[in-house]
């Protein structure tokens, strides 16, 4: 496919009913009121010249390239800045206009480097295609006066460079910082000549709080703000659109190649999840894809201390098929199973479970969305019947009041929460619940209402004592409960209880009880009221209580079922929506259909040809128990790092060192294969061909930018060793899969890769009713008729602070770094964060006479590690925080076994832990280990 | 929590927690059927035995769940 250049209309859209007709150069064209003169010329196929002005931008005038002239109005006026008017006559090419384009672009030209042959930006220059445009064909006032051209560049970002000498102060990056990224990071320092792009206070941007999410790049129509591999490798001369691979934003991007080389990410105007924007790392950090730590070749060995021996394919799937079914043959058909990856494909999750269903024949199938968000598949299907968001990312547009709960959308969705900040600079009021003064809580032009600074571990009784103020002050919304709802009366005469109120529960949570009143006053009155949450909310002991309670809220005050409103889940990996979706749940098969369901079971059955079983098998934390016990003995682990990510480490390695066979495929040799009997190289995503499902339930293409390194495709390796074990399987193309998971499920019926290609993505349910998509679940009536309430008790952790132990741990990630940083440590992203660090307040640090920047012990009941303090106020004294990025830092040493009472969802987010000064002339805990251990995954 | 309780055990014994609102035989039967939906069947094998062995140590509500998981089930029709 040739580059793809989307069409730029100058100004962005206005959306509306009333529309005005205008003619532009003799042609007619009728537009949205309050379209500017420049976007109803380029929809009427005249494109005017322009330079401050896209279409992604608010219309800013200040090139003065634009200008036109309109029937009956004095004057140039500039198309970006003038409205339509009804009956407007619009002329863009008059002698006029001509001449003073013309002495414009001389203007700019004399104090531009004249170097468009050797320059990055040759024939992607907009610069360069004005002055072509427009005619340009002398510049009077020479090159010899005073200019910028010495200008020093910056070079300090490792992505992309910074050269003033080609800057014409056009602002177009200063505009895509504050409107499209909302960090305001960048500003024009001084006036007139002296006019230029600064980050932060005369900053490098480097040093600035510029975010590296791209977007001035993406705006600079010059090569002032280039990307560095396209000033290494040259212009790219094709695109594959597909999709990123990092959170459950799902954004899509251009992938530009040169040849077979990929030069750049771009992310696409057209993506329904980002409407092109992205973040540093989906825009910048793919290089792991191309990393010499990547394995491509299987290998094999009989004990996990021999040495690795590189062999054929066939030979890997052989001795994976033999040994799986030797282990069936002495212990019996369920002492083996398989965990795939939120990181892989529906299709290459769906053909896992089917592996696990119809060869190995049992139900021993779980994902790694048991350790994130488990809980919200649990709590939504309960209280609203899909497992699943209710909106689409748009709808936040749309919110007056949002609720952010245990999440963090600025670090961990980055995307979105850019959307999110648009809005709230727009006036909508935000709650944040959290026990982290997160960015949201106060940053530039926007700032919470109320920061609801709950102790870790009480976030129900938060949200009971939300519901109770809903409840007892009359701010139910009683016609959508009486239509919509079931199981109203006995949820609020339990809400009511005198236990329940903010006042009586303020001692648990350490909220104030008139925080929580107007938290909840705010969240009940606003015409739309929206909640977004994280693995704040799930990754405790009653993460599903919290996710229905959340849904109690939201049915109890109506805000479910249209825009601007819902529960939203901000999933934490690229596919765990499509992973759950897929049936890769033990008790579930695709579309959240539970295995006892005779009916079911029987649609599988005939199409598979295999009696399945109508028992739930081991979740992850079970297969480890099971493991111990000795009826747990072979594991096919695809695309997950159970060794690194998983809680309770210790607890972990003994399981995989008690089985006979682990399997594990991925891009590197990570903690979970030093346990490994197979390795079987993975695919990056770049070399991947099938669908991701975003938190919106939005199924995106991912298209191979190249072919796969190892030679075969993820899911052909499946059908492979599923064949090899006596149960053939096999598809030509992934599309093949997509058309039988269609066939099965439901809420997937419609969806092809043929309507992908032509819609570019869809939401399920896509099916007869919705043929294209649903982006708003529960309209008129909840997917499981009515909605039901659930009573939410509060029930305290087990794990509770002593005075060994007086601290309480939590965790989380931040923008740079992803996950486990498997990927993203083999990325320029280390710039940002070379090592995870541990926040902890002022009074505690004191306390223990820790300094910023020292080294310090953390210890829970479980294990010990040791990290670097960051004396910091954003926790509240008597909580620390760490992120779970760096192998070395070993979070994962000191979680708990204790988990989400209805999931088994590790309760990541709490562990009593002490912090001490390391020993001043230790080494680090880790550094001497060759097992780096880190927590929580998402 | 000790090292030493079964799994299953205390997991059993959290989700009688989480179902404390609920009146005593609506509790047994909403932990069984909990159990039954999300359980591998060792699972409850296990929980059998710890009811077995040690009733001491499960709560009294799960002892009551754990009759009702001894007894067939019919077959669902979804």
């Amino acid at each position: 496919m040739a580059l793809i250049k989307e069409p730029d209309f100058g100004t962005p859209e206005r959306p509306g009913e009333a529309t005005v007709s205008v003619e532009v150069d003799g042609m007619p064209v009728k537009v949205p009121e309050g379209t500017s003169v420049m976007r109803a010329a380029a929809l009427a196929g005249i494109d005017i010249p322009k330079l401050c002005a896209t279409d992604s931008l608010e219309p800013f005038g200040s090139c003065r390239l634009c200008v036109v002239e309109i029937d009956g109005r004095r004057g140039t006026p500039a198309s970006c800045t003038t409205p339509v008017a009804d009956s407007m006559v619009v002329r863009t090419q008059t002698p006029k206009v001509e001449k003073l384009r013309q002495d414009v672009m001389e203007l700019y030209i004399s104090d531009h480097p004249l170097d468009c042959l050797t320059c990055s930006a040759n024939g992607d220059c907009e610069l360069q295609d004005m002055a072509g445009v427009v005619g340009l064909r002398q510049v009077r006032y020479g090159y010899e006066g005073e200019n910028h051209l010495d200008a020093a560049p910056d070079l300090s970002n490792p992505y992309f460079d910074f050269e003033p000498s080609k800057c014409i102060s056009c602002s177009r990056c200063v505009r895509a910082c504050g409107e499209v990224q909302g960090t305001f990071a960048l500003t024009i320092e001084g006036r007139g000549f002296d006019s230029k792009v600064s980050p932060g206070a005369g900053e490098s941007f480097m040093d600035s709080e510029c975010v590296s999410c791209g977007a001035c790049v993406q705006a600079c129509p010059t090569a002032t703000l280039q990307e560095r591999s396209v000033v290494e490798l040259g212009m790219p001369s094709r695109s594959v659109i597909t999709t990123c691979a990092y959170c459950g934003v799902g954004c899509s991007f251009k992938a530009e190649l040169r040849g077979d080389e990929l030069v750049r990410m771009v992310p696409h105007k057209d993506g329904g999840a980002n409407d092109g924007h992205s973040c540093v790392k989906g825009r910048f950090a793919f290089g792991y894809a191309t990393h010499p730590d990547r394995v491509l070749k299987p290998m094999v060995r009989e004990k996990i201390t021999d040495p690795w021996r590189e062999v054929e394919w066939d030979e890997a799937i052989q001795t994976v098929a033999r040994k799986m079914r030797a282990i069936q043959d002495t212990y019996g058909p369920s002492s083996v199973g398989a965990i795939s990856s939120s990181r892989c494909t529906n299709e290459e999750v769906y053909v896992v479970q089917k592996m696990v269903r119809a060869a190995f024949g049992n139900n021993n199938i779980d994902t790694c969305a048991r350790v994130c968000h488990s809980p919200t598949g649990y709590g939504l299907k309960q209280t609203f019947g899909e497992s699943a968001g209710t909106q689409d990312f748009r709808s936040v547009a749309k919110a007056d009041v949002i609720m952010v709960i245990g999440a963090n959308p600025t670090d961990g969705h980055p995307v979105f929460g850019s959307r999110m900040k648009r809005r709230l600079r727009e006036g909508a009021q935000l709650v944040v619940v959290d026990p982290r003064r997160i960015d949201l809580v106060r940053s530039p032009h926007v700032e919470a209402a109320h920061h609801l600074q709950l102790k870790p571990s009480t976030n129900v009784a938060v949200i009971n004592a939300m519901a109770h103020v809903v409840v007892t002050e009359g701010l139910v919304d009683r016609s959508f409960v009486a239509e919509r709802c079931e199981g109203f009366d006995a949820w609020a005469e339990f809400v009511a209880l005198p236990e329940n109120s903010p006042e009586a529960t303020e001692p648990i949570t350490g909220v104030p009880a008139a925080e929580v009143r107007a938290s909840a006053r705010m969240y009940a009155t606003a015409p739309n009221a929206a909640i977004y949450y994280g693995l704040g909310v799930t990754e405790h002991s009653q993460g599903s209580t919290m996710v229905m309670g959340m849904a109690n809220l939201a049915m109890a005050c109506g805000n479910i079922g249209r825009d601007g409103v819902g529960v939203n889940p901000l999933r934490g990996q690229n596919n765990v929506q499509g992973s759950c979706d897929m049936g890769s749940f033990p008790h579930e098969l695709t579309g959240y259909r539970h295995v006892s369901d005779d009916a079911v079971r029987t649609v599988f059955e005939e199409l598979w040809g295999r009696t399945l079983l109508p028992d739930p098998g081991l979740r992850i934390p079970n297969m480890f128990d099971a493991a111990i016990d000795g009826s747990f003995r072979g594991l096919f682990v695809h695309g997950e790092d159970i060794a690194q990510s998983d809680p309770n480490l210790q607890h972990v390695s003994a399981a995989l060192e008690a089985m006979d066979l682990v399997v594990v495929q991925d891009l590197f040799l990570n903690e979970t294969a030093k346990f490994a009997h197979v390795f079987l190289p993975g695919a990056s995503f770049l070399e991947k061909d099938g669908t991701f499902t975003n938190a919106e339930r939005r199924i995106n293409r991912v298209r191979a930018v190249m072919k796969p390194k190892t030679g075969k495709h993820e899911w052909q390796i499946v059908c492979e060793i599923a064949t090899a074990m006596g149960y053939p399987m096999s598809y030509d193309h992934p599309g093949q899969i997509m058309s039988e998971i269609a066939r099965v499920t439901p809420t997937f019926k419609g969806v092809s890769f043929e309507l992908l290609d032509d819609l570019g993505s869809v939401q399920w349910p896509c099916n007869d009713e919705a043929p294209e998509g649903t982006p708003t679940m529960h309209v008129d009536a909840f997917v499981r008729g009515k909605g039901k309430f659930a009573v939410t008790a509060y029930v305290p952790t087990d794990e509770r602070t002593t005075s060994r132990f007086p601290l309480v741990l939590t965790t989380g990630r931040i923008l740079s770094q992803y996950n486990v940083g498997a990927q993203t440590r083999r990325t320029g992203n280390v710039a940002w964060h070379a090592e995870d660090v541990l926040e902890l307040h002022p009074l505690d640090a004191e306390n223990r006479g820790v300094a910023d920047g020292d080294m310090v012990s953390l210890a829970s009941r479980v294990g010990r590690t040791t990290l670097r303090a960051r004396v910091s106020d954003r926790m509240p004294p008597g909580v620390v925080y760490t992120t779970f990025h760096h192998p070395v830092t070993g979070a994962n040493v000191v979680t708990t076994e204790n988990s989400d009472w209805a999931t088994n969802c590790p309760e990541y987010k709490v562990t009593a832990v002490q912090v001490a000064l390391a020993h001043p002339l230790g080494r680090h805990a880790s550094e001497s280990s060759e097992t780096g251990r880190l927590a929580g995954v998402d | 929590m000790a090292a030493t309780v079964q799994p299953e055990e205390r997991m059993a014994n959290q989700i009688a927690a989480n179902f404390r609102h609920v009146p005593g035989d609506r509790a047994a039967e909403a932990i069984a059927a909990h159990i039954r939906l999300f359980w591998d069947p060792r699972m409850r094998r296990r929980l059998l035995e710890v009811a077995d062995r040690q009733a001491d140590d499960l709560d009294a509500v799960v002892l009551v769940a754990t009759q009702l998981l001894r007894q067939p089930q019919e077959a669902s029709g979804g």
